[in-house]
């Protein structure tokens, strides 16, 4: 998901005039004394990466603040949260970096929703962690607030001793005057720092002073994940809570008939049933009680409109959809003279499925509704969408209402909706006291918000050289920009459906690429690990395999000779050819294939190799992995992301799909949705291209790009081509 | 019903059904939410415990089933010498996310360690492939693995 337009956005962005006191020209940092001592620096995340500030029209906004404590601590309050992508370590390295501390120094809050203060302005001023964006929006911002504040730091301790700030350094959190051996810890001068004007401008690192940046750091939220001290969402336990499970229709859009409670009522343990226009809860002691009873609940549905829903249903809208054209989404010279012209056609049809979060922590919200206000406990990637959501289902103003936000057990985007928020407010409104309202993971997969199903259909005219010569591309699903961001839909165009079919690395003369959505009936969607490149890039990639096969040449040489204006792109296909050992003999079934993206802000090419047996199984034993995400912070973050994101996309591609009959999704449980475990796992090898480019996003990438990679390497393997996900073992059966 | 259920040394007396699993009394009833919920059919691992030193999932184990077995979880496993290795292997070799399914990774890791010292891979798959994490942290489980089982070479 990129989204760096928020032309009609009125959430204040970066810039400004002076109208302040201490408010830099720059106009995005502001110093004052902290509350109770110390230094507190403002921060305003940039409107975007180079974008000019409208000079004099937006009021100073700031959107992260670091706070130096008379006690040296240094508090980092982000609107980012901690889902495993290791965002808490990678922002507080930017900051240590320029402010001369160690990384232990900095402790991180999670902010308070306030979309004003919070905002992502790469996700048009949303409160919101995701799109593989937070690196990308604090890169320059967050350095820039740790330099100012060291800067200040050595003024106020060299006006106290009456020296040259020049003759004076900043390290390990004091400053130092050397040839006097005087030195004086940051937490005893902060006071006197808030007092010193603050500099117009100051010098940032160049990269071969980096102490921090670029070099392996460890997590920072480690220690407290391998001893059980960890508080996720589903671990809030305020005084007194009862916890609930709960049972919604299972056909989308149903409603609720009848229940007999009366043997549920009975189980011990259990204190309340709450009924809801299409759910029913079981409020008990402990969720052992809450589940039983639930269990013994008679429940009849209304399935309404949607009884007979089945995923064939919603394949046939989407092929229908692309009988007609679509919203242009890019075109490049003229497609039909090319086409016309060309030597070769080759013409395909793709589709994907629904696919699930199935995050490890099921959805989980704690909720207590009094009558004046409401706290709620949660893991969430959007805090103030999480206030908003409660504040509208109890009709309370959103400042009576008070958020506690958790550690997140996976994200994925699936806590970037509120769904679950409204529901346990729901129940809660029923309830005397303090619920948790807890899913069960049966309800996580069949409730989930999905990523959306796809059809594409694509075709490519190429000359007598095999050189394609025209590209054109039609895809229909559902758009999550146009319900979560409409701000961001804009006649048709979607910036994140069509992430990885446009401007794409290879340099085609003539393209076109058209977008038609389609919402399928009742079915609600969301983003998903990688989002609109989970689509996009498998398609791509496995189309322009084709085209390779189609004129018999080498995947790898047949994408090199169209990136002579891609020369990143063309340094990580190069790199992973010769990590990944290209075109050496396999053995009889087994494959290489390759894949090439340019999404997230980052350069990625791929290698995965498989091995097919003979009844049709996969095995992806290895994947390589060539990566430039520009400025590396942190190491040990990139490879571990990468690793993680491969796994993601190796789940999907085996086992990934989200079916629905009469209504219902078939899929409940880790039997009936596989995650891909620890045996079947590839070796990964990750190589990080050395670069001083701004840093592009890591969380997402790995995961678009290596599903292609499989049905390239599978096509390398038994020449079978798959344009359908998950993989079809029996497609792939060996005649016997 | 009142049962007695020893959990890392301390004798707790819990009054529930016994067909209650043993999950819901260590996380809602006592407190310890280190243990976590994941599927609640034995699919993922993510509420392995000890019973007597063997893993175990709580999620399917009856509180009735339990008798006198000495409960260990997370929360006292840096106690035993397997778990304290595991523990810090899983540091030196940063192999959280995040984190939500690494106790039961650590509790799955730390009962094969103290049963066989020096696990092979394919030891490792079957002691680690019941524990799923959606992050995908496996290579990391492994190498982790194998670091704590050198770690302890010098030792015993």
């Amino acid at each position: 998901m990129m989204i760096q337009d928020r032309k009609t956005s009125p959430v204040p962005c970066a810039g400004g005039s002076p109208s302040a006191n201490g408010l830099s020209r720059r106009g995005f940092l502001q110093t004052v004394a902290a509350t109770g001592g110390g230094l507190l620096l403002s921060v305003s995340l940039p409107l975007r990466r180079g974008a000019a500030a409208p000079a004099g029209t937006v009021e100073f906004a700031p959107s992260a603040f670091v706070r130096i404590g008379n006690d040296g601590q240094i508090v980092l309050t982000m609107p980012y949260v901690e889902m495993g992508q290791g965002t808490y370590t990678s922002i507080s390295m930017l900051i240590a970096e320029e402010l001369e501390v160690n990384l232990a120094q900095v402790r991180l809050e999670p902010a308070p929703p306030n979309k004003k203060l919070f905002g992502n302005p790469f996700l048009a001023g949303e409160q919101a962690t995701g799109g593989s964006t937070a690196m990308r929006a604090t890169w320059t911002s967050m350095r820039e607030a740790g330099a100012t504040a060291r800067t200040m730091l050595v003024s106020a301790a060299a006006k106290r001793w009456n020296v040259d700030p020049a003759s004076c350094l900043a390290r390990n959190g004091e400053v130092v005057h050397a040839s006097s051996g005087r030195s004086v810890g940051y937490g005893e001068i902060a006071a006197d720092a808030a007092l010193i004007p603050m500099p117009d401008s100051v010098a940032l690192k160049q990269p071969k002073d980096f102490r921090l940046i670029g070099l392996q750091a460890k997590r920072l939220d480690a220690p407290a994940k391998v001893n059980g001290t960890a508080v996720f969402g589903i671990d809030a336990r305020p005084p007194g809570v009862k916890v609930a499970t709960l049972a919604q229709s299972p056909v989308f859009g149903g409603r609720l008939k009848s229940v007999n409670a009366t043997a549920a009522s009975a189980v011990n343990g259990v204190r309340q049933i709450v009924q809801l226009d299409d759910a029913v809860a079981v409020v008990a002691d402990h969720m052992g009680a809450a589940r039983k009873g639930l269990a013994a609940l008679a429940i009849e549905w209304n399935d309404g409109p949607n009884a007979k829903l089945s995923t064939q249903d919603i394949v046939d809208d989407l092929a229908r959809a692309m009988l007609g054209s679509g919203e242009v989404a890019q075109n490049i010279g003229d497609c039909d003279t090319a086409m016309a012209g060309a030597v070769t056609r080759v013409d395909a049809t793709y589709q994907l499925p629904f696919l699930a979060h199935a995050t490890m922590e099921p959805m989980n919200c704690t909720v207590h509704v009094r009558e004046d206000s409401c706290e709620v406990w949660i893991g969430s990637q959007v805090a103030e969408r999480t206030q908003a959501a409660a504040a509208r289902v109890t009709g309370l103003p959103l400042d009576k209402v008070v958020v506690h936000n958790h550690l997140l057990g996976g994200g994925f985007g699936r806590r970037l909706e509120v769904d679950g928020v409204t529901r346990a407010v729901q129940i809660a409104r029923h309830v005397q006291g303090l619920v948790k309202v807890v899913w069960t993971r049966e309800e996580d997969i069949q409730h989930d918000m999905y990523r959306p199903s796809w059809c594409d259909r694509l075709s490519a005219g190429l000359d007598g050289k095999g050189t394609p010569i025209a590209w054109t591309h039609h895809f229909a699903g559902s758009s999550v920009i146009a319900r979560f961001l409409p701000v961001a839909f804009n006649k048709g165009f979607d910036p994140d459906s069509t992430n990885g079919a446009i401007d794409l690395v290879y340099d085609f003369a003539n393209l076109r690429v058209e977008y038609s959505r389609v919402e399928p009936p009742g079915i609600p969607t969301a983003f998903w690990r990688s989002v609109g490149p989970s689509h996009t890039v498998f398609v791509v990639e496995s189309f322009v395999d084709e085209l390779a096969a189609a004129v018999q040449q080498d995947p790898v040489v047949f994408r090199r000779v169209l990136l002579d204006k891609a020369p990143r792109a063309k340094a990580v296909l190069d790199l992973v050819a010769r990590k990944s050992g290209w075109g050496r003999q396999l053995p009889p079934r087994a494959g290489r294939g390759v894949s090439l993206q340019f999404v997230f802000g980052t350069y990625m090419a791929q290698v995965a190799e498989v091995d097919v047996a003979s009844d049709g199984t996969v095995r992806v034993r290895r994947v390589v992995c060539a990566v430039d995400c520009g400025t590396v912070i942190n190491p040990d973050t990139v490879e571990a992301q990468i690793q993680g994101a491969i796994m993601f996309g190796v789940t999907a591609a085996l086992y990934g799909e989200i079916s629905i009959k009469d209504g219902r999704v078939q899929q409940a449980n880790f039997d009936s949705y596989r995650i891909l475990r620890m045996n079947e796992a590839p070796a990964v090898e990750v190589h990080i291209v050395s670069s001083q480019e701004p840093p592009g996003g890591i969380g997402e990438p790995g995961t678009s790009a290596i599903v292609p990679a499989i049905g390239n390497a599978i096509f390398a393997a038994t020449g079978k081509r798959l344009r359908k996900m998950p993989i079809d073992t029996n497609a792939l059966r060996q005649p016997t | 019903m009142t049962f007695a259920i020893k959990v890392n040394g301390a004798v707790h007396q819990v009054d529930v059904d016994g067909d209650t699993p043993l999950l819901w009394v260590l996380r809602d009833v006592l407190g310890m939410t280190g243990t976590k919920f994941g599927c609640g059919m034995a699919l993922c691992g993510a509420c392995t415990v000890h019973l007597d030193g063997v893993a175990a999932r709580s999620c399917i184990t009856s509180i009735d089933s339990i008798a006198d077995s000495k409960i260990t979880t997370i929360e006292a496993i840096g106690t035993t010498s397997a778990g304290a290795r595991v523990q810090q292997a899983w540091l030196d070799r940063e192999v959280v996310q995040c984190g939500y399914c690494q106790s039961g990774q650590i509790m799955s890791a730390s009962a094969l360690l103290s049963s066989n010292p020096t696990p092979t891979d394919s030891d490792i798959d079957d002691a680690m492939s019941g524990n799923i994490c959606r992050c995908g942290t496996y290579l990391r489980i492994r190498e982790a693995i194998k670091h704590a089982a050198q770690s302890s070479s010098g030792e015993d």
